[in-house]
């Protein structure tokens, strides 16, 4: 059992700060609208809540091994990672940028929970203009990465966020999904979601369920300098925009469906993709669950 | 919300050229430090917002030991806080010190 | 004639009423679950004293239920005399009118209902004891009538298999079986040949099969992701300040995230400072998970349990030579001894509090939560009793010795509380008066429900610096030691600062800086392990964390 190694900056503990620093090459990140510039939250005062100088994103551009990008990261400590007016108009305005610019690639460090409750109206509306503009930009040719392995995951309209990506890279810790554990729970009962249950949280949501089932395309470490290595191979792997993938995509969501919509565990499903031994995955170190993923056809594919 | 401002006169400037930095996060017991170096170099000034009413004379306990300490003449430091302790608000401005000092 | 053999003939004919209710197999001890209250009935009788087992962590949980199940006009008034009042049942037999009076040891899950039940009158309250007091009691004047307790299985001859999680069971057992009294053991199965015999079989009268396996609670295992640099922080002023300059080999830590952080800094910021071997060498301690780290890299000697910790039981399994374990191969706890041994064997308890007044009394009690002591104030004592000598011991006697005849001098037990200035929500650690003085007066006890009290208490450790209180020559210089380290509290912002600055220069007061120690280099990649999953691959998959510490 290999330990982490003490050096390694965690992703899951760096700050969205921190991610950006160490995961470009060093100096070369130029923020926009950086925390000097006080774009806060012009909702949260009145709620009495805090707000935060960059209202929980950091934007800007920077070189990942020379090729210029644009990059967003997201505070998943800050309300959670949520989604509120200023926040989003950040992360809408760089991809609206990458129709000008034509970065190599414009990469989202998604950590989010969804749309922040106080603001929800202008938070929904940030989700479905960036879905746009991300489909705008890979329309342009420009491929969007999403990373995601923060402590908030990647639920709510940030799940619907990352199914619009060219490619996602996910670790252990990271989540994807739309309804979040607790709200499945609230609506449907303990007994069909327990929300304490974190074993079931992760086989259901966690980041090796969702590279075994194609949701994403690399399972990297925890680790900053995983998350690069792993960016920089999806970059040169990103799939063309057009309808050929389009109906790839719809293809492979809807024989999903049909060969595992019957499952009540995330085991079944992993059984079935021919995983020999399922309840061994979520213990699996990454070089073991590497193999198990070589023999998984459904993992990767063409589309989305 | 509750807004404090605290300014101090500095026997001398902060080391360092870095003129701007900012370390934290707002959270809850966490909070976020924003350092500029944008005053008269004898100068400095603090601006919190927090969103715990009724603990001004802590903050100026913490406020002016930390000046004290650290002499940070030139800075105007802004900070958002999520409730943090004071020990917390302290290491804060002692992180964000460093940072500009290099 | 006086007859000698009343109490005799009352069990014998208890467990006779018992035995209508058996299965009828193999003597008549197995009793099925349903049958539960009709047994509790049967055997007990109105005014008994009963001790309902619950332990710090295991709870006779099925025998609770039953309990709160009887008719209260047929039983009522009972007196229970149990360690931990854990579980909602503990307490529901009081609101029911079943249980009248109480004593106990620990009650922190029930700590805010427990206060609100004896502000109303509706418990009859006899007193909080450390557990080794209860246990002590039991034999004196608290004999239990009846004891309720659990174990992990047993045969049809009732020979019992406790599990890893012993705990209060043996000195329960012995109290009630050897006075005349009835033990009735609740277990998850029952089983042919059991994998050990903890509790021999004549002294089980009645075993039920319970309808599901008895509650554990995980007490112990305290998340390496929540921990804070300033936790951090306040564990390597512990280990350079304290465990380096005493040499502490034998000790005892409480539960909270800075003892934790300690743990964790062992084989990192203490092999930094070349300490393995030197400290932290033996333990009275429960299998704490962040403890693994220091076991895998030889730090460790060996460790007795006061209980178990749930997932951990296949490691400790498999480290013989660090545990004690039967001839099973599994742990082999106990309260009592390890209560025991931290009393009289270790030199150092380092724990939290809430509240610390400024002599130095503290507290876990607030006037909305009585959360009783548990073993605190057992670990937390200077034990007059003690005669054997040691390096540490000896060392500390020096420091506190202030006249006197240094060929009587004696040693003195290290009592280290490890605070950090302000707790959850801002509340000050630092109090000019215990809450619990309010709550004596409150409810009329007679004696106020301090933890430790300040003249067993020798350094109080936060993040702005060590209090050694062995130096201090009287009360005042004692004060300002103590307001020198409260931070930012009203009590802290209160000092004398040049009463302070003085005690710096004498060492009585100690800052980082003091000890060589720069508080910004406090930072979490110092743990050796920054995450549940960091311990679980420490122990090479031996540990198996509970589904709600997982991240995985």
């Amino acid at each position: 059992m290999a330990l982490p190694d003490p050096n390694a900056v965690s992703w899951y503990e760096a700050t969205a700060r921190q991610r950006l620093s160490a995961f470009l090459d060093a100096g070369t990140f130029v923020e926009f609208l950086g925390p000097a510039e006080r774009r806060m939250s012009p909702h949260l005062p009145l709620f009495d809540l805090p707000r935060a100088f960059d209202d929980g994103i950091v934007t800007g551009r920077g070189t990942l091994d020379g090729k210029p990008v644009l990059i967003a990261a997201q505070e998943g400590r800050f309300m959670g990672g949520a989604f509120g007016e200023v926040h989003g108009g950040k992360l809408v305005g760089l991809l609206r940028a990458a129709l000008d610019v034509k970065p190599d690639a414009v990469l989202i460090l998604l950590d989010t929970g969804g749309v922040r409750l106080q603001e929800a109206n202008a938070g929904e509306t940030a989700i479905a203009e960036t879905m746009r503009a991300i489909v705008d930009a890979r329309a342009a040719g420009v491929p969007v990465i999403g990373l995601i392995g923060g402590r908030s995951g990647c639920y709510g309209g940030g799940g619907l966020i990352a199914g619009t990506c060219s490619r996602l890279a996910v670790s252990e810790s990271g989540r994807i999904s739309v309804s979040g554990p607790e709200v499945i729970e609230t609506n449907k009962g303990a007994e069909e979601f327990d929300s304490r249950d974190r074993a079931l949280v992760w086989r259901t949501m966690g980041g090796k369920h969702r590279r075994l089932i194609g949701g994403a395309d690399a399972y990297v470490d925890d680790s900053v300098s995983a998350f690069r290595a792993a960016a920089l191979d999806l970059i040169g792997h990103a799939p063309a925009f057009d309808l050929a993938t389009l109906d790839a995509e719809q293809a492979r969501l809807e024989s999903r469906l049909v060969r595992f919509g019957d499952c009540r565990d995330a085991t079944e499903i992993w059984a079935r993709l021919g995983v020999n031994d399922p309840d061994a995955i979520p213990s699996m170190t990454t070089a073991a669950f590497a193999e198990t993923v070589a023999g998984v056809t459904e993992a990767s594919h063409d589309a989305r | 919300m509750e807004t404090l401002t605290f300014r101090h006169t500095t026997t001398k400037p902060l080391g360092g050229t870095t003129s701007q930095a900012i370390t934290g996060v707002v959270a809850s017991g966490n909070l976020e430090v924003l350092l500029e170096r944008i005053l008269a170099p004898d100068s400095c000034e603090i601006a919190i917002e927090t969103p715990i009413n009724g603990f001004g004379d802590v903050w100026e306990a913490v406020v002016a030991d930390f000046v004290a300490r650290a002499q940070p003449g030139g800075l105007r430091i802004s900070i958002n806080d999520g409730g943090a302790r004071p020990d917390t608000v302290s290491l804060r401005l002692l992180q964000g010190a460093r940072l500009m000092e290099a | 004639m006086v007859d000698w053999r009343k109490q005799r003939a009352d069990r014998d004919a208890r467990i006779a009423a018992g035995r209508a209710h058996s299965d009828g197999r193999s003597g008549g001890k197995v009793v099925a679950a349903a049958s539960v209250v009709d047994l509790l009935e049967a055997v007990l009788k109105p005014g008994d004293r009963v001790c309902l087992e619950g332990d710090n962590q295991k709870q006779a949980d099925c025998l609770a239920r039953g309990l709160s199940a009887c008719d209260p006009a047929k039983i009522h008034d009972l007196h229970m005399v149990q360690s931990g009042i854990v579980l909602p049942e503990h307490l529901d037999v009081f609101e029911q009118g079943i249980a009248k009076r109480l004593d106990y040891s620990y009650s922190g899950p029930q700590g805010g209902r427990i206060a609100k039940m004896l502000y109303g009158g509706q418990i009859e309250l006899g007193a909080v004891h450390t557990y080794l007091e209860l246990f002590a009691r039991y034999f004196v004047d608290l004999t239990p009538n009846v004891a309720l307790i659990a174990g992990v299985s047993a045969d049809r001859d009732g020979n019992l298999y406790t599990g890893p999680n012993t705990e209060d069971t043996p000195t329960v057992v012995e109290a009630t079986a050897f006075k005349n009294g009835v033990v009735i053991a609740q277990v998850n199965e029952i089983v042919e040949k059991v994998p050990r015999v903890d509790i021999p079989g004549d002294r089980v009268d009645f075993v039920v099969e319970a309808d599901r396996p008895f509650y554990v609670e995980p007490l112990f295992t305290r998340d390496p992701a929540a921990m804070t640099e300033t936790q951090i922080l306040m564990a390597m002023m512990a280990i350079k300040g304290i465990y380096a300059e005493y040499g502490i080999r034998r000790l005892n830590h409480g539960i909270g995230f800075g003892t934790a952080a300690i743990e964790l800094l062992l084989p990192t910021y203490g092999e930094r400072l070349g300490l393995k071997g030197k400290i932290a060498t033996h333990w009275a301690l429960n299998p704490h998970p962040t403890l693994i780290p220091a076991i895998e890299s030889g730090w460790v000697e060996q460790v007795h349990c006061f209980g178990s910790e749930v997932g951990m039981d296949r490691y400790i399994r498999e480290r013989p030579d660090v545990f004690f374990t039967g001839a099973d191969g599994s742990l082999r706890s106990n309260r009592a001894f390890c209560q025991t041994a931290g009393l009289y064997a270790c030199d150092m308890f380092i724990g939290a509090t809430l509240q610390i007044d400024l002599m130095g009394h503290s507290s876990t009690i607030t006037t909305n939560r009585v959360a009783g002591f548990g073993g605190a104030p057992n670990m937390g004592s200077d034990p007059h009793g003690r005669r054997h000598p040691s390096d540490t011991w000896m060392k500390a006697g020096r420091e506190a010795q202030i006249t006197g005849d240094p060929a009587l001098m004696r040693g003195r037990k290290l009592v280290v509380q490890l605070v950090e200035t302000f707790g959850d929500k801002l509340v000050p650690t630092f109090v000019e008066r215990l809450d619990a003085l309010e709550l004596a007066k409150k409810i009329g006890l007679e004696l106020a429900p301090v933890m430790i009290y300040g003249d067993d208490v020798t350094h109080i450790v936060t993040e702005e610096g060590i209090a050694n209180l062995l130096l201090c020559r009287d009360a005042d210089e004692r004060e300002q030691a103590i307001r020198g380290v409260a931070g930012y509290t009203e009590v802290g912002r209160g000092r004398d600062k040049a009463k302070v600055e003085e005690l710096r220069s004498r060492g009585i007061v100690r800052r980082p800086e003091d000890l060589g120690i720069e508080p910004l280099d406090a930072d979490r990649s110092l743990l050796a392990a920054r995450s549940i999953k960091d311990l679980a691959h420490w122990s090479g998959g031996l540990y198996e964390p509970p589904a709600r510490f997982r991240n995985w």
